[in-house]
């Protein structure tokens, strides 16, 4: 089974897919098939961990099998660290999303959801298994179209705005990075990322990739200037498409950065460093103060997305300063495992607070925060949950939160302490926005007859609330296990780095 | 001087030939309501020539009658798939054309004749059979497109085809004359060596820009596009799926057997690279932004065939085997995401209800989720989003017009599919996110060898999009020799 693990993890998911459709949205049954589904892949997803050997070759669980001979592409899986990670957290969230969704859509198509979940889940591990620089493409695409449906269809008003800036948006990005490809697919004479990775080029040719991939990247994670579909996406889309776009969409951006710029295109990437650190650290200052300002949780805590991903970019372009300048291969170590840990960190949380506001809007239906007002009279259980993970948001050591960008901060001060404090800053405002989201909403006495109405969080909801806690608080206070689980192919990265390719 | 070799050689088309006759003669005779009759053995002929062609299928190219005629691979393919639509249309459109006192044996008929102009046009071996295959096939389509004589929209559509495409066909010929006057053959295959020892350069330049426009116009490249909205629009929607996918075939067909007499090593190569580089350009341009503001969905996949005429022009701006190999891809690509497009427009149509404006789609995904999902696929895969069949077909553009050292034509293609996106969507959302006009039906016809068949057209868009090798391998053999 090891052998074909992973495309089993792929397509379990898109072929559970089909009997749920099958199944029809009269009786419940469809949401059971998907549920078993999704819980039979998320075990299946388990056996990553014993079956991939930290110490092991860079790329473990390998599958690969001719696909387009004349053009050499390969169906080519494989993973590291780094992909199990990932892998781990898509399955997770894909459980939780479909509990977390279950009686909401009870009555507008609930196969269809769940059919699109499923299949956004196969395609989302996809991407984080695919070696093949084309499968990748074409899973990273692809993924866009179930999205767009959820969105578009179990949405809020402004759904088919949203939905279309959304589409056309990533789409924009990703198409440049398909002319690129073509190009490096070109010059290595082959589509296996790995020998792209090796293929020498020289500065300009790479400087051209690298904003073809830049471009496609940095909107799916996403960065300023390019980050204003976002925010209008999450607040349209129904809480699961929120969770799934923040907890695990938006980490495929990175992700693409680690597998593609760093490694294939370390030269430019180390002479344009200065640029992504600087759009890094815009949105963590600037998006701060634009989420303090929101009235919608749910804009708000895009806005906080958009701040927390600044740290992933951080972490992976500080390294260049590291390593190519002070040859601290230590500092860029901890810099990456911090970046990645702040990926985890960000999916766990950012899906729980999407959660934590899916709960509130099932309530009244409402996402204004003058709507709300002293839920902890009433609601107990959940102001429980709200204020945990709202201490994760900020990064309050102890949880989760806290480890990534800690780390990012740390290293960043072997780079330049100036870097350093600037990143730093966002605690500050991080606490601000969020504090001040938790007093007007949680804190306080009851603002009105509707908020005294709400009934307090169900043993479903307190299900998937209580999972996401146990792993924010877990990662948080031992992250040594994902650390580890990532380490070597952190390590092997690093070296990557170091090498000119020209 | 014929022989009985030639004969063979020619086996499908003189049985299809003799075929129609047949169905012709045989449909006087027969009264309306045996009109099934008619159909199935209409269906019956198309496989059957279909058949001889693969069968009759020699290892290496022959020709016949001194050169007029070649079945080489290229051929094959091509007629293959413009039997594999017209056997599509056939089988689409029954109901259609039964809701509207259409169904008359001559439907069957002229698009028979139809497809035999274009297996003449595909296998051609010299201008003249070129010109003989391009006029069966074109006059055809005029009497099919004025089909429907008591609309006034299907008659003014008509009378522009045909005065436009008399006007280009009068250029194509001009432009041939020219051609023969500077080489002195009209044989395709010794053309190319002639027409590097062409006594007036100048003349044969003229003659190749006036073929260009002719090949232009069947394309439907912008700026020679002009009629085929209005087409798309006026005419029979059985009709514009013929014309969507197999008249599409044959005009890649007579482009490349035109354009590889002055292909690889041949003279005035940039010349026409560059005049198609600009058509591709144009028509990317043009079809992209004006379908965006269309209602009429069949005049906004009118748009789209001229934006993806686009795309496979710069398929053949590269001008090598594989970039030949590309534009036949993607033309089949086409012919089948078209089929499927026009099919589901086929289906939700009824008596009194063409069902042709987008808005007619609306709420389609709560009264027939089935129809929606399989216009899903045909837009989806339209729009070359993966993992869909028409993204593969892009990417193989794509790369030709990179490897071809023309990277500013792939980003000019890259920024038009980011406009055409937004266009096919709009057809998604409109049957997905949208609710149904109260009071309107909206199911799909009953006919049951249209559902089938239109189901498997359209899941084939999802399953080529995995085993698009072995197609791809056919291609690339059709162009290796």
């Amino acid at each position: 089974m090891s052998n074909h693990l992973l495309s089993l993890l792929i397509w379990l998911p898109m072929a559970g897919a089909v009997p749920v459709l099958i199944a029809g949205s009269r009786s419940s049954l469809s949401r059971w098939i998907g549920l078993l589904v999704a819980i039979v892949t998320f075990v299946a997803s388990l056996f990553l961990l014993t079956g991939y050997d930290t110490n092991g070759p860079v790329m473990q669980l390998v599958e690969v099998h001719p696909w387009i001979e004349s053009l050499h592409i390969n169906y080519a899986l494989g993973v590291d660290g780094i992909s199990v990670a990932l892998i781990l957290l898509t399955t997770f969230v894909g459980v939780l999303v479909l509990i977390g969704a279950w009686d909401v859509i009870k009555d507008d198509k609930p196969h269809q959801y769940v059919a699109a979940m499923l299949v956004l889940e196969g395609l989302l591990i996809g991407v984080f298994c695919a070696t093949d620089a084309l499968l990748f493409y074409v899973f990273f695409e692809a993924m866009l179209i179930p999205m767009f449906i959820l969105i578009g269809i179990w949405g809020g008003p402004r759904r088919v705005y949203a939905t279309l800036k959304f589409f056309i948006y990533t789409f924009l990005g990703s198409i440049f990075m398909l002319v690129g490809l073509i190009y490096l697919y070109q010059q290595a004479g082959s589509f296996d990322m790995a020998t792209m990775a090796a293929t020498p080029l020289t500065m300009s040719q790479q400087s051209w990739l690298f904003f073809a991939f830049l471009i496609a990247f940095a909107i799916k994670i996403p960065m300023v200037p390019v980050h204003t579909w976002l925010p209008d996406a999450h607040v349209e889309a129904p809480t699961g498409g929120s969770v799934v776009l923040a907890a695990v969409m938006l980490k495929v951006g990175g992700y693409g950065f680690l597998r593609f710029s760093l490694p294939m295109l370390p030269d430019a990437s180390a002479h344009y460093a200065w640029l992504v650190i600087v759009l890094s650290l815009i949105p963590i200052i600037y998006i701060g103060y634009v989420a303090l300002v929101q009235e919608d949780m749910k804009k708000l805590v895009a806005y906080s997305s958009i701040a927390h991903m600044g740290f992933v970019t951080l972490g992976l372009f500080i390294v260049f300063i590291l390593v190519r300048e002070l040859g601290n291969y230590d500092a860029a170590k901890l810099a990456l495992q911090g970046s990645m840990v702040q990926m985890m960190s960000h999916g766990f949380v950012s899906g729980a607070m999407f959660s934590c506001i899916g709960v509130m809007y099932d309530r009244l239906h409402t996402r204004q925060i003058k709507d709300y007002g002293g839920l902890v009279n009433v609601m107990p259980w959940f102001a429980l949950f709200m204020v945990f993970f709202a201490m994760a948001n900020i990064g309050l050591p102890g949880t989760s939160g806290f480890v990534g960008e800690f780390m990012v901060i740390l290293a960043s001060f072997s780079a330049n302490p100036w870097i350093a404090l600037v990143a730093a800053f966002t605690l500050v405002i991080g606490a601000g926005y969020t504090l001040w989201l938790v007093k007007r909403v949680v804190w306080g006495d009851v603002t009105s007859d509707k908020v005294a109405a709400m009934k307090d969080i169900n043993g479903r909801e307190a299900f998937v609330l209580g999972a996401f806690a146990v792993v924010v608080l877990g990662i948080g206070i031992w992250p040594e296990p994902l650390v580890h689980l990532m380490g070597g192919s952190i390590n092997h990265l690093v070296h990557q780095l170091a090498i000119s390719k020209i | 001087m014929l022989s009985w070799n030639d004969i063979l050689v020619l086996l499908p088309e003189i049985y299809l030939v003799a075929a129609v006759c047949v169905l012709l003669l045989m449909d006087a005779f027969i009264k309306p309501d045996q009109r099934n009759a008619t159909h199935w053995l209409a269906i019956i002929v198309t496989v059957v020539t279909g058949w001889l062609v693969v069968s009759g299928q020699p290892a290496v190219p022959v020709t016949a009658f001194d050169g007029m005629f070649v079945r080489d691979r290229a051929a094959e393919i091509l007629q293959l798939f413009a039997l594999l639509s017209v056997f599509l249309v056939f089988v689409y459109s029954r109901p259609y054309l039964k809701d509207r006192n259409l169904w008359h044996g001559e439907f069957y008929v002229l698009t028979l004749f139809a497809v035999l102009g274009v297996m003449f046009l595909v296998s051609a071996g010299s201008l003249v059979t070129v010109y003989l295959g391009l006029e069966l096939l074109t006059l055809s389509s005029y009497a099919l497109v004025a089909f429907n004589r008591d609309s006034r929209v299907s008659s003014e559509a008509a009378i522009k085809y045909f005065v436009l495409g008399a006007l280009a066909s009068g250029s194509l010929l001009y432009g041939m004359s020219m051609v023969y006057g500077a080489t002195g053959t009209l044989d395709l295959a010794q053309l190319h060596a002639a027409a590097l020892h062409a006594d007036m350069p100048n003349l044969l330049r003229f003659g190749l820009i006036f073929m260009i426009v002719g090949i232009a116009f069947k394309l439907g490249a912008a700026p020679f596009h002009m009629w085929l909205p209005d087409v798309y629009e006026g005419a029979p929607t059985a009709t514009v799926t013929f014309i969507a996918s197999a008249s599409k075939l044959a005009a890649f067909g007579m482009a490349y057997r035109l354009l590889s007499a002055f292909g690889p090593g041949g003279p005035i190569l940039h010349q026409w690279q560059l005049m198609f580089a600009v058509l591709a350009v144009l028509s990317l341009v043009i079809g992209n932004l004006v379908a965006i503001v269309q209602t009429n969905l069949k005049r906004m996949l009118a748009y789209s065939t001229i934006a993806h005429m686009g795309y496979l022009l710069l398929g053949l701006v590269n001008a090598t085997p594989a970039g030949y190999a590309a534009a036949l891809f993607y033309a089949i690509s086409y012919a089948l995401m078209s089929t499927v497009a026009f099919g589901v427009i086929l289906a939700m149509a009824r008596a009194g209800f063409e069902c042709d404006n987008i808005d007619d789609f609306k709420g389609l995904n709560q009264r027939s989720p089935w129809m929606a999902f399989l216009m899903m696929l045909a837009m989806v895969s339209l729009a070359g989003v993966p993992p869909l069949f028409g993204f593969f077909a892009k990417y193989l553009i794509l790369k030709a017009a990179i490897d071809a050292g023309m990277m500013w034509l792939a980003i000019v293609a890259a920024i038009a599919a980011i406009v055409g996106l937004y266009y096919y969507l709009r057809v998604v959302k409109v049957m997905y996110f949208d609710a149904p006009v109260e009071g309107q039906e909206l199911k799909p016809q009953p006919d049951l060898p249209l559902r089938w068949v239109l189901s498997i057209n359209a899941l084939a868009l999802l399953v080529l999009s995995v085993y698009w090798g072995p197609l791809l391998g056919w291609c690339q053999m059709a162009f290796a020799g």
